[in-house]
Formats: C-alpha cells, sequence, structure tokens
C-alpha cells in the first residue's frame, strides 16, 4: 500500500526527470500517468486496492465539500430567519468506527455538516456526543451519519 | 484576465463575504455557545475558503495558488477541531445548553 504510494511517487519523479522540468503542473501529471501505468500492471503487482482507494479517499473528499456547502447554506437559511424557533438537542451517537484516527476524521466531518458539531468522545470511545442545531427525531439524525460519513470511511480506510 | 474571470472572482469574492457576515449574524443572533459554534465553524469556514479560492484564482500563478489551497485545506481541518474544543470546554466549565434544548444525553455520562 504505502510501498505502491512510493513508487507512485518515483514514476512522477522520473517523468520530471525525462521530460527535463519539475514544475508542480509537470509533476502532478507524472502522477497520474503513473496511476495510468500501475493500473496496466494491476494483475501482476495487485495495485487494484491501492487504486481503489485513492478513488474512496477522492469521493470522501467531494461528499465532504459537497456537505460543506449545503451545511453553510442551511445555517445561513436558520440564522437569516426573522424568528429563530429552533429545537436543539445533545445526543449520544453509538460509533462503529473505533481506530483513534477514524474517530477523529469522523467527529471532525460531523462537525462540518449539516447541523451537527461533535462535542465529546466518551471514555471507553463507544460513544461520541453530538449537538444538534435542531432535532426533532433523535433517530433520523443517527441514521444519516450511519449510512452516510460512517460507511463512507470504513470503506476507505478497512 | 479575461473579464470573464474578473466576473467569476468578484463573485466568489462577495459570495465568500456574504458567509462570512451571515457567520457573524450568527454568533449575535442564536441562543447559546453551542449553536454560535454551528455558525461560527461552518459558515465561517466556507466563507473564508471561497474568498481565498477566489484570491487563488485571480493571482493566476501556482505558487500562490497552492498556498491557497492549503489554506483552504488547513482551515477544513482546524475549524472543525477548533468548534469541538470550544465546545467541550464549554460543557466541562458547566455552560448549560440554552432552555430550548429538548434532549441532554451528555448530562446522563457517567463521570
Amino acid at each position: 500500500m504505502t510501498g505502491l504510494f512510493l513508487i507512485n511517487i518515483l514514476l512522477a519523479l522520473a517523468w520530471g526527470a525525462v521530460t527535463g522540468s519539475f514544475a508542480e503542473v509537470n509533476l502532478f501529471f507524472g502522477f497520474v500517468l503513473g496511476m495510468m501505468a500501475l493500473y496496466i500492471i494491476r494483475e501482476q503487482v495487485g495495485s487494484d486496492r491501492y487504486l481503489r482507494r485513492f478513488w474512496q479517499i477522492g469521493t470522501l473528499a467531494l461528499l465532504f465539500i459537497y456537505e460543506l456547502v449545503l451545511s453553510a447554506l442551511r445555517v445561513a437559511a436558520i440564522v437569516l430567519r426573522p424568528k429563530i424557533d429552533l429545537k436543539p438537542g445533545i445526543i449520544a451517537y453509538p460509533l462503529t468506527v473505533d481506530r483513534d484516527f477514524e474517530i477523529t476524521m469522523l467527529a471532525n466531518l460531523i462537525t462540518l455538516t449539516p447541523g451537527t458539531l461533535s462535542v465529546d468522545v466518551s471514555d471507553d470511545r463507544r460513544t461520541l456526543y453530538v449537538h444538534c442545531i435542531d432535532v426533532p427525531d433523535k433517530q433520523a439524525t443517527i441514521d444519516d451519519i450511519k449510512n452516510g460519513f460512517e460507511r463512507k470511511i470504513l470503506e476507505a480506510f478497512r | 484576465m479575461t473579464p470573464f474571470y474578473e466576473i467569476a472572482v468578484g463573485i466568489v469574492l462577495v459570495v465568500g463575504s456574504i458567509f462570512s457576515l451571515i457567520a457573524t449574524i450568527g454568533l449575535l443572533r442564536l441562543k447559546d455557545v453551542y449553536m454560535r459554534m454551528h455558525a461560527g465553524s461552518k459558515a465561517g469556514t466556507l466563507g473564508s475558503g471561497l474568498m481565498l479560492i477566489a484570491l487563488a484564482v485571480h493571482a493566476g500563478e501556482v505558487d500562490v495558488l497552492t498556498r491557497a489551497l492549503a489554506g483552504v485545506v488547513f482551515f477544513l481541518l482546524t475549524a472543525p477541531v477548533a468548534a469541538h474544543l470550544l465546545a467541550k470546554a464549554a460543557y466541562q466549565a458547566g455552560y448549560q445548553p440554552c432552555s430550548d434544548t429538548h434532549i441532554d444525553e451528555m448530562a446522563d455520562e457517567p463521570k
């Protein structure tokens, strides 16, 4: 996994050396070319897992930006409403992910998504306390996170 | 720099500023520290990010572009952490959520 990433960087550097230019754009192009080369020999060196992971992390990043825009719009709609009438609450979210960096990542993603803000993790790493700006139905919010971000994280890092 | 770019940069800049303004209005209008954090962390991040991107496109140089993108990435990384820590610190310091708050499962947590 890491080895293939290093090879990919090496291929990008080789491309830079061959074309005689180490400009950022050219190195990036070399990196993409290296990825294509790894794709062609995927059966010999088993690189399809590596490429699939790249794809999954990419879609996770896109989903993240999309949700950020959505959540900013929603906050804007709430703030600009003439009368602010909300039902905020702090809910306990049962975690499925258990590794530290996955919890960190999920907490960060939750904070930047519509209406939710992670407040604390319980000491046994099983529960994430999430503050919701408007939570008429607690279970619906939990299901949203479970089927959205948490599943994406599990796909990308397992 | 064609007129098209100029207009696009201008629009993105204005939209970014509007989001920053909304974040500020949110800080003033929402009721307690936890709800204010929502406005600050989300609308604020998007506003600053959009303005940085507009700057990068306007400069039209690769080194400015990479620096601006690094700025956006660091905003995305640090804003949630800062909001989370502020909320956690506020809760531990005993700040009660406002009276509209109808669920508080953190109160049941064994200390």
